[in-house]
């Protein structure tokens, strides 16, 4: 492995540890799913990633956007809700900004994520403060371009991605809700983190986790 | 806390009840993986078809909805959670004679995506795809702070009556400006005593005290209005039908279609007894109800509480009503 770039087995590994970490915090998502929307955001995630990590078994192949755009196409066919075409179109998005990338560079990890965002805000039609995942999507892209800018390393850049998703999400707390189910409780609402804007911050955490400590 | 459900695991759930319906009713049949179920006579040529589709938990809606002179596919997703994309293209395909096909969806975020998605998978298999979107439950506010008004009760009398224009040969046009129509001119809103309890979760979706009522609740269990004490059907029929009669088109005169709809838990002897406080209120108010539908057609799986839907009807509703229907759910005169 490169110093400064992560590889489709870089990738696989952060894709298996987000569907062990999802499975573990099954009750806590679907509790936090529960307050303000329809206790099954766990449930949901936990489906469709354990489809996931079946589906791409232990060969990454050697495009990672092939992979990424597999692991997209897998969420939107088993998760259902919100969160399948969410985070089907999130991977998908990403998947077609690295397509025939064999490694990724800090650069284009922030310009996929970039493309992620963009295209979760086209198919969910939400703006940061409507109480969703963009909450903890949107400063932890936001971060990945300026340390991409800044040329800092990829562990620093991913651990400040994280660090903003999980202060993204932890905002969420006061929001009251505009967008999905939780909309509909109103005022009610408020109080309570956004489920959604937790397994993307999920996802960012184990994304430091796996490729911070794997790509320096 | 024990599970106390007849189940065998959560998991399988879904899977297992489309088993049972395969093994119960020969005239429709049940594809596994991706999951939905399809009129035994599909596709019908030269008719439009209608696909609808939702979480599980609510039947009979959907899948009790398909058969002839209703739903000629119904993709069921988990419990309270949209199906998928891939299940609605498939549905889509099995039922489209050549006329188009029409997806009616509920207006929930989940459900209106996935739809989407799928719509633009069937255009590129060269498939005409209208969507309507049902949106009559008043009790929630509409705006653009919110993801507008539920779809609830509406969504299975748009069913029965596209079913039959479609059964007549109407075009996708047609059948899709009539599903418009009927959503536009009906309202509801629901009530719950009791919570649901999803498998998954395994704990009541929300909590209600002893004494306590939800007036406005959605169907997956989503808070309504205001929590209140439980007071005498009257008074709970007055408020709901008042809240529906003011934000709806009834007017003295008018005709109405009254569907009073058991949650899942609540006896038809309530049922009856919220119907005739209905009936009363309405006559009081100059309505004539001249076709009911009274009983449990979308449910929130064990919930006590009802939800009363009116639709105002003219000669060609009431006509479409009136067709022959052959579901699991529904059936007359065929």
């Amino acid at each position: 492995m490169s110093a400064s770039a992560v590889t489709g087995a870089d990738v696989v590994r952060w894709i298996e540890l987000y569907a062990s970490t999802i499975a573990e915090n099954k009750g806590y998502l679907t509790e936090l799913d529960s307050a303000i929307g329809d206790a099954d955001h766990g449930s949901n995630m936990n489906r469709g990633m354990n489809a996931v990590v079946e589906k791409i078994g232990d060969d990454p192949g050697d495009d990672i956007g092939g992979l990424l755009k597999t692991v997209g196409m897998t969420l939107v066919s088993k998760v259902g809700g919100a969160g399948g075409p969410l985070y089907g179109t999130l991977f998908m998005q990403m998947g077609a900004a690295t397509a025939g990338k064999s490694e990724l560079s800090v650069e284009d990890w922030s310009a996929a994520l970039q493309a992620a965002l963009k295209g979760v805000k086209a198919r969910g039609k939400a703006e940061p403060g409507d109480k969703t995942m963009i909450d903890a999507l949107t400063p932890a892209a936001e971060a990945l371009s300026k340390a991409a800018a800044q040329s800092t390393s990829f562990t620093d850049a991913l651990k400040a991605a994280e660090s903003a998703a999980e202060e993204g999400m932890k905002a969420t707390i006061p929001l009251v809700a505009r967008k999905g189910r939780a909309s509909y409780l109103g005022e009610r609402s408020a109080g309570h983190q956004d489920p959604g804007a937790t397994s993307t911050y999920l996802l960012m955490k184990t994304a430091s986790e796996v490729l911070g400590s794997s790509s320096d | 806390m024990t599970l106390k459900k007849l189940i065998n695991n959560p998991d399988d759930v879904v899977r297992e009840a489309l088993q049972g319906v395969a093994a119960a009713h020969s005239d429709v049949k049940v594809h596994i993986d991706p999951h939905y179920v399809v009129r035994a006579d599909a596709p019908v040529k030269g008719k439009v078809g209608i696909v609808s589709g939702g979480g599980s938990g609510h039947e009979p809606m959907h899948g009790g909805f398909v058969g002839m002179g209703m739903l000629d596919a119904a993709c069921p997703g988990e419990v309270f959670t949209s199906p998928t994309p891939d299940q609605m293209l498939e549905a889509t395909k099995a039922v489209s004679g050549g006329a188009g096909v029409l997806h009616i969806v509920k207006n929930y975020t989940g459900d209106v995506m996935n739809f989407e998605m799928a719509a633009d998978l069937g255009q590129t298999e060269g498939i005409e795809v209208e969507a309507v979107v049902i949106d009559d439950d008043v009790a929630v506010q509409d705006s653009l702070y919110t993801a507008g008004r539920r779809g609830v009760g509406a969504t299975v009398l748009a069913e029965k009556i596209c079913g039959a224009a479609a059964e007549a040969k109407s075009s996708l046009a047609d059948v899709a400006e009539l599903c418009r129509k009927v959503n536009s001119q009906s309202r509801s809103m629901g009530m719950a005593l009791t919570s649901c309890v999803t498998p998954g979760a395994g704990k009541a979706t929300f909590d209600l005290g002893e004494d306590e009522m939800e007036i406005g609740i959605g169907i997956h269990g989503e808070p309504g209005r205001e929590r209140k004490q439980i007071a005498p059907a009257s008074e709970i029929v007055e408020q709901m039908a008042a809240a529906i009669v003011d934000d709806g088109p009834f007017e003295q005169g008018d005709e109405v279609l009254a569907f009073v709809n058991g949650m899942g838990g609540t006896p038809l002897i309530e049922l009856y007894i919220v119907y005739n406080e209905l009936n009363k209120l309405l006559d009081g108010r100059g309505i004539n109800i001249t076709r009911n539908l009274i009983g449990s057609y979308i449910t929130s799986l064990e919930m006590a509480g009802c939800s009363i839907t009116l639709l105002k009807l003219d000669d060609e509703l009431t006509k479409l009503w009136d067709a022959p229907v052959n579901t699991t759910g529904l059936r007359w005169g065929a």
